[in-house]
């Protein structure tokens, strides 16, 4: 199987990294990079658990191959966090408990993120929508959204 | 049994070819053991399962016109086979003209997926489920398809031979599909059946559009297409025809949409019985019919 180099940017960082052909953008993250806050979950595109932020949006980097992402620009849980302060996606969902287990967070986060990026007021629905590829088990949802709610406030008061 | 709960994709080669030309030899070189890859949010699945196996996937998205989309209203609209599904969803005149066609992608998996996941994806995995199928068709879609011999457009009546079957050749590359201007007043509506209210997929997908027809008795042209209840996307005839031969009032609606469940021939799986499915062929056409019909209704008469 050819080995293809590939050179993009995560979390802000020039990488270089050699990849089998049927290497998933997450194996890369995950194996070759050791960036293991994104979770491997179905590794079939639906609970949302490898969503990284891929040229300004969401996907699921289990379902995209390493040597497709060359020179794109990759956001990862580990860079959502600037200079030691978290987003403040991250500190609401601390805030308002919206993490229980944490498997299916990092995801949740970069979903989140995305959306806010996209829409700086959206609705309880809007919310429910963008987030309806991540799949959570413990928390049932509610305060995961209460969580993009109040960070979408304070955002937009920010601003 | 025991299930791999992360399996990994399988062996193959990826292969980027330059031009269109190279693509369509090279798939027709190695007919059965390569595929073309777009989002891949459905070979990657099957492959991981088992299902497929090719040797190479051949990656079109840096081709000529895959990424394109664009809009004239001479030709209408041409959306590139790479130009994911949340690009067609936000592109102005997709909202404006073909909104039918944002409203069936938008019940697609999630918004994560539809990065990836793409119109023409969608058509050529030829799934009988496909959401985005019904508006296309419905609204008279035909395919650019890049042969070894070159262009041709390829309508889609008749494209679907049978689940996960389609008339596309070893070597044939799919480059976009085009849309023609609907017909001025034309108002559609696609109603999706799922086991949840987002991300599902259809146990029934009902596509309707209506618009004025003065060629018809009466008066209107319906064309409905109905998703997972045949082995291919089903166009009803019979009950288009029932709604182009006299007055439009409930009741007829009602016959048409009887006539559109006496042509569903759905299966059952664990998404629903195939008794169910016909039901809710009935009721969901007769939704989609009144829900178009109440657009349109007082445009002519």
């Amino acid at each position: 199987m050819g080995i293809h180099r590939i050179t993009f940017t995560v979390n802000g960082e020039y990488e270089q990294v050699d990849v089998p052909s049927n290497m998933t953008l997450l194996q890369a993250l995950r194996d070759k990079l050791a960036l293991t806050g994104t979770k491997n979950g179905c590794s079939a595109g639906e609970c949302g658990a490898c969503t990284v932020i891929m040229n300004g949006e969401p996907i699921n980097s289990c379902m995209i191959l390493a040597v497709e992402c060359e020179g794109a620009d990759i956001l990862t849980i580990e860079g959502l966090a600037k200079d030691g302060k978290l987003d403040p996606i991250q500190e609401t969902i601390i805030n308002r408990g919206g993490v229980q287990c944490g498997f299916c967070t990092p995801g949740i986060l970069m979903s989140s993120r995305a959306l806010l990026d996209r829409n700086a007021d959206p609705s309880d629905e809007e919310i429910r929508e963008a987030l309806v590829g991540n799949l959570c088990r413990c928390t049932g949802y509610l305060r995961i959204i209460d969580a993009v709610k109040d960070a979408a406030q304070r955002e937009r008061e920010n601003a | 049994m025991s299930i791999n709960p992360h399996p990994e994709l399988p062996v193959f080669e990826y292969v980027h070819p330059v031009s269109l030309e190279e693509a369509s030899q090279f798939l027709a070189n190695h007919a059965g053991e390569a595929r073309p890859l777009c989002g891949g949010t459905d070979i990657f699945v099957r492959m991981r399962d088992g299902h497929w196996n090719d040797k190479y996937l051949v990656d079109i998205k840096a081709l000529d016109g895959t990424q394109e989309i664009k809009f004239d209203p001479q030709n209408g609209l041409f959306i590139g086979s790479a130009v994911n599904m949340n690009r067609v969803i936000r592109d102005p005149n997709v909202i404006s003209h073909y909104p039918l066609v944002a409203e069936a992608a938008r019940t697609v998996a999630s918004y994560q997926l539809r990065t990836r996941a793409t119109i023409v994806g969608n058509i050529c995995n030829a799934s009988p489920a496909g959401d985005t199928i019904g508006a296309c068709i419905v609204l008279n879609g035909r395919l650019k398809v890049h042969g070894t011999d070159g262009f041709r457009w390829v309508p889609l009546a008749g494209f679907f031979t049978g689940p996960g079957k389609t008339s596309l050749k070893p070597g044939d590359i799919v480059t976009g599909i085009e849309l023609p201007l609907p017909p001025k007043s034309a108002a559609g509506k696609y109603i999706k059946l799922g086991r949840n209210q987002l991300s599902d997929l259809s146990i029934v997908g009902v596509t309707v559009l209506g618009y004025p027809d003065e060629s018809l008795v009466s008066g209107y042209r319906f064309k409905i297409a109905l998703a997972s209840v045949a082995p291919v996307p089903l166009v009803s005839l019979k009950a288009e025809t029932r709604l182009g031969e006299g007055p439009i009032n409930p009741a007829v609606l009602e016959e048409a949409a009887q006539l559109a469940e006496s042509e569903a021939t759905p299966i059952d799986d664990v998404r629903g019985s195939a008794r169910y499915r016909k039901s809710m062929v009935r009721n969901l056409t007769y939704k989609a019919l009144w829900m178009v019909w109440e657009k349109i209704g007082h445009l002519v008469n």
